[in-house]
């Protein structure tokens, strides 16, 4: 089956990111997102530990250890940094200040639930700041591969995995869709061209409602 | 007023057994690596403090900073939100071996638990952890129509801070993204130990610019060229460090 990379799905979120929006993404997958920014527009990039627009990685051997992201790697300052205790940047996240937030997933639940912290009771249990981010963004994306390595569907009826958050994921970009959650449901966006409906429900674990036109899922080589 | 001290064994003196110790930092940025340390230390030579409780987003890389200080022993259970690192094989070893407490917090609900202790107000509602595993037992209330767990403040006997400078009154100014839990740590402990590269005179600091007032710092040690814990890691340090 045909499949987005991941570069291609964070390019496609990317393309959502509107002009001046205050963006979270999680760690890991979700940072690749910074790298597909539109031309002309502005993305004002958020991190928990206390910086806002951060730029991209410094060369090795030139890294400031108090200048880092999330995910503890070092980013740099540009024009218009701002640096913030924590209780802060947690009223940014939570109070609604930020446009978006996006991060990976185990599962998503129709329902618009996430798990994306913990497979289990198996090894040493860590949250970071997920449960958070899930609450407050305007919009709070996922992006993720359609299925998990085995083949099983990510995107679910009901999470299997423990919870991040209830009802709170609004869109999914996926390797194979762009899904939005309304109501309770999966809402059919974009697929890619060619994929049918068929082959796409059949990986998926909940009903994909198509109340209206479904646009191609067409994404360059990047 | 003076509230510089003159060295880290005296800055640490006054931590006993079975204390709640914040530790500033977020990872390895505005970590005091060299109060921990004096901290070890003053473990190493007398047998205290032990069965500390710490308070710190992550739970130590490597063998330095938090991670020795967790495996000299002297930690009966930490609160975090991250208990993973780079190199996180001292925590993870003495958790599945049971020999090591954790009560996992979300990285904002712990952040604004130690800022509500700082600022006295005993709980508050959160919408983070709702209908989660880490809600449980917690008290739900709706407000608007949105759900809401009651979290409770946290406070602590003494905080091991890192700032950048501070004046003889304890004003503080931090560097970059190494501020993160620092300032609200101040607040919420009963004695802030902080340590600075620089120690300045009343006036040395703009009063515009200061993030942590003295009022909420009690003992300033100098650290002129302190230890990044980043760098320890890199070079594959363990505490003691070698000359």
């Amino acid at each position: 089956m045909d499949k987005l990379s991941n570069n291609q799905i964070a390019w496609r979120a990317a393309q959502d990111i509107a002009d001046g929006a205050y963006v979270n993404l999680g760690i890991g997958f979700p940072e690749k997102v910074a790298q597909f920014q539109p031309a002309g527009r502005e993305a004002i990039f958020h991190t928990e530990n206390g910086i806002l627009n951060f730029g991209e990685a410094p060369p090795p051997g030139q890294e400031d250890w108090d200048i880092i992201n999330a995910g503890k790697k070092a980013v740099t300052i540009r024009p218009g940094t701002a640096f913030f205790h924590h209780a802060d940047s947690f009223a940014m996240v939570r109070g609604g200040h930020l446009d978006v937030a996006i991060l990976g997933a185990y599962e998503v639940a129709e329902t618009g639930d996430l798990a994306n912290w913990s497979t289990g009771p198996k090894g040493v249990p860590a949250v970071g700041g997920a449960m958070d981010l899930v609450h407050g963004a305007k919009r709070v994306a996922v992006i993720t591969e359609h299925v998990t390595k085995d083949g099983k569907p990510k995107l679910v009826k009901r999470c299997s995995l423990p919870l991040t958050g209830v009802a709170c994921v609004t869109r999914v970009y996926t390797s194979l869709a762009v899904i939005d959650i309304e109501g309770g449901r999966f809402v059919l966006r974009e697929k890619l061209p060619t994929l049918s409906l068929e082959a796409l429900q059949a990986v998926t674990g909940a009903e994909l409602l198509v109340p209206g036109p479904v646009a191609d899922l067409i994404v360059p080589e990047v | 007023m003076d509230k510089t001290v003159a060295d880290l064994a005296t800055a640490v003196a006054g931590i006993e057994d079975g204390m709640t110790v914040m530790i500033g930092g977020f990872g390895g940025a505005g970590a005091p690596i060299e109060l921990i340390h004096a901290l070890i230390d003053r473990y190493r030579a007398t047998g205290h403090p032990t069965d500390l409780t710490v308070v710190n987003n992550n739970a130590g890389n490597g063998h330095v900073g938090l991670a020795a200080l967790i495996e000299a022993g002297m930690v009966k259970k930490l609160i975090c939100s991250f208990p993973r690192s780079a190199d996180p094989v001292v925590f993870t070893e003495l958790y599945l071996a049971g020999r090591i407490e954790l009560e996992l917090v979300p990285q904002g609900t712990l952040a604004e638990r130690i800022r509500a202790g700082g600022a006295g107000i005993p709980a508050f509602y959160t919408p983070t952890s709702y209908g989660t595993d880490l809600a449980k037992g917690k008290p739900v209330e709706e407000f608007d129509g949105r759900p809401y767990v009651r979290e409770r403040w946290l406070k602590a006997d003494a905080a091991l801070v890192k700032a950048e400078a501070a004046d003889s009154y304890g004003n503080l100014v931090y560097r970059a993204a190494a501020r993160n839990f620092n300032p609200l740590m101040c607040m919420a402990a009963r004695e802030a130990i902080v340590q600075v590269s620089r120690i300045v005179p009343p006036g040395g600091l703009d009063p515009e610019a200061i993030v942590t007032p003295g009022i909420f710092v009690q003992k300033v040690v100098a650290v002129a060229d302190p230890h990044q814990e980043e760098d320890l890691n890199r070079a594959n340090a363990a505490y003691p460090l070698e000359a």
